[in-house]
């Protein structure tokens, strides 16, 4: 009887109840989307760097293992590592940041093929001239473009060469000689990339790059990709961590609103269950019952829209944000809607619990 | 004693005390910087399966009367027994447990949970007071006496207001209270549907014996019971 009272308070008021829904999954949608971004990109960027095929990458000196640099390195590491003991092939490249996360690279085109075992062109080819661009499919649906076309990267205008299939290093490469010699680098590198001629041959390449440069940063490719995590991204976590609590306090102030209302528009009908002589603990067991509905109701919502945003964002933004699903984040997040949910009842469970029943009964 | 309640065991196995009995019974409010005495001592005895109304004009104190009855309000001074149980002594949980257990309200404005169903109505009225047994042939006989048993799965915005106030009615007597208190019964009703339920009040009263204390200014209404009590300035003014 008293799951039937709750259910149809909550059918009595359709608007109110359907609106604390929606903030309530919203509330989850922005938890579960901002998560599902953070892991993504990591992902896709895992993927795309080992797509490159290598087995060690060289770091400049004093450089952090996660984050994007210019080119401090100097070319001249490259013809020494060339030349080392089961070296197949090493190429360096040039990373250059053109606003928000999304970077322009530097390649040298035909190591580039050698390191990743080729290039599918979905459109277009190769580089023909020097002001090319080449990007990949998702760059290509993200602005539109297709050979032939020009683009504005960093404040210089490219023509696109060609639309390569995704999952090789980057979304858009340029000759690595023209960007060195654009952002006045000329000569140096970001990272180089060393493919041993046998898998065997890695780890007594790796100890004999690290003696050779032991002020380096070197890491064997599956290392650097196992630290590359949500985790290990300075200040991703302290990010989630603000999201997350905005989000309980967002949370806790919309159902607080909507219970206060809640009570003040049925303080009469609190005063019929106190005549009928309902404790304290009952009217609050209502309202929290309620609330607890509300929260399963607008957390499942909320998992709903995160399929909808995903939608949106591979489709508007498919080369700068990549959104996965994070279904070990719905009991995390179902959690905290509940634990806001049930703050914001609180104050007006109690305010109802302790109504008196002579007032509300005579309230109009 | 530790239960009050469980005390009215022991009178009611006494038979010594009338249902309800109230000696120098006051109420003082205190609004803002002025005490308004609602009853100033107030002296009233009902016997069990009395049909008692109670008149009065607006002020007299009858509802604050009813709301001290009804557990709903502690009294300022006085002694008050219901059912044997010392009003007085109550807390506010055991004032609570005396209204699910002994008392059955019936208001004005029927006051029925417009979410709910006339059957859920009466439903949640059982379930408050811990009753599961939902089989009670007795009841089912009532609902039929009170003409709602077709009505019973329609929410009381679909009903007429002689309808509701007889829901209000089974709502009331669900669980055998000791006492059904009526505030204005019939007072938001016509003419026709007043008429059904008063007769229904004696009805009740008749067949089943409960006992009833009907607050109402109107004499016709008034008439239906077997003894008056007339309220004037917060003290019972006629009557046996």
């Amino acid at each position: 009887m008293l799951n039937k009272l709750v259910v149809e308070n909550l059918r009595h008021r359709p608007v109110r109840t359907a609106l604390t829904v929606l903030a309530i999954g919203l509330q989850v949608t922005m938890i579960l989307t901002l998560v599902g971004l953070s892991r993504g990109m990591v992902q896709a960027s895992v993927n795309r760097t080992r797509g490159i095929g290598a087995d060690i990458m060289v770091r400049p000196a004093g450089s952090a293992l996660i984050g994007l640099s210019s080119a401090p390195m100097s070319e001249k590491y490259l013809a020494v590592i060339e030349k080392l003991p089961h070296v197949a092939v090493a190429t360096g490249t040039v990373i250059h940041a053109v606003g928000g996360l999304d970077t322009i690279t530097g390649i040298d085109y035909e190591k580039f093929v050698e390191m990743s075992g080729g290039v599918r062109f979905l459109e277009g080819g190769p580089f023909r001239s020097e002001r090319e661009v080449i990007i990949d499919d998702y760059y290509s649906r993200q602005r539109n473009l297709h050979p032939g076309d020009t683009t504005s990267l960093s404040n210089v205008e490219w023509k696109v060469a060609g639309v390569m299939e995704s999952g090789k290093l980057a979304r858009v490469f340029v000759p690595i000689r023209v960007l060195q010699d654009l952002t006045a680098n000329t000569g140096k590198l970001s990272v180089i990339y060393v493919k041993a001629d046998d898998p065997k041959n890695v780890p007594g390449l790796l100890e004999a790059l690290k003696k050779k440069f032991p002020d380096n940063p070197i890491y064997s490719m599956e290392e650097f990709l196992s630290q590359l995590t949500v985790n290990n991204i300075p200040g991703l976590n302290a990010f989630i961590t603000v999201i997350v609590a905005l989000s309980v306090i967002f949370g806790f102030l919309v159902v607080f609103l909507a219970m206060y209302t809640a009570v003040l528009e049925r303080t009469r009908e609190i005063g019929i269950l106190k005549a009928l002589g309902a404790t304290p603990g009952y009217v609050l067991n209502i309202l929290v019952r309620e609330t607890v509905v509300l929260a399963l109701v607008g957390t499942f919502a909320g998992i709903l829209f995160t399929f909808g945003t995903r939608a949106v964002i591979m489709n508007r933004y498919p080369a700068s944000l990549t959104q996965v699903i994070v279904p070990d984040w719905w009991p995390i997040a179902l959690a905290i809607a509940l634990a806001a949910a049930v703050a914001g009842t609180a104050y007006p469970g109690i305010k109802a619990a302790r109504q008196d029943a002579i007032e509300a009964l005579a309230y109009e | 004693m530790s239960d009050p309640l469980a005390f009215s065991t022991t009178l009611q196995a006494n038979g010594a005390e009338p249902l309800i009995a109230a000696r120098a019974l006051k109420k003082t409010y205190v609004v803002g910087d002025v005490d308004v005495h609602a009853l100033r001592g107030v002296d009233l005895e009902v016997e069990r399966a009395e049909f008692v109304a109670i008149v009065g004009p607006s002020g007299s104190g009858k509802s604050t009367l009813f709301n001290i009855l009804g557990g709903l309000t502690p009294p300022t001074a006085g002694a008050i027994h219901i059912d044997g149980v010392d009003l007085t002594r109550l807390t506010d949980g055991e004032r609570t447990r005396l209204r699910r257990e002994k008392i059955g309200f019936v208001f004005q404005r029927y006051n029925l949970l417009p979410t709910l169903t006339a059957a859920d109505n009466i439903a949640l009225a059982r379930t408050i007071a811990g009753n599961v047994n939902h089989d009670d042939p007795e009841f089912n006989e009532i609902l039929d006496l009170l003409g709602i048993s077709h009505r019973l799965h329609h929410k009381p915005r679909a009903m007429s207001g002689g309808e509701q106030q007889r829901v209000a009615i089974a709502r009331a007597i669900v669980n055998h209270p000791a006492i059904l208190l009526a505030d204005e019964p019939t007072g938001n009703l016509d003419t026709e549907n007043s008429t059904i339920v008063l007769d229904l009040l004696r009805d009740l009263n008749g067949r089943l014996g409960q006992t009833i204390l009907m607050i109402t200014h109107n004499p016709e209404a008034a008439a239906y019971a077997h003894r008056i009590v007339h309220m004037r300035d917060g003290r019972v003014a006629g009557g046996p």
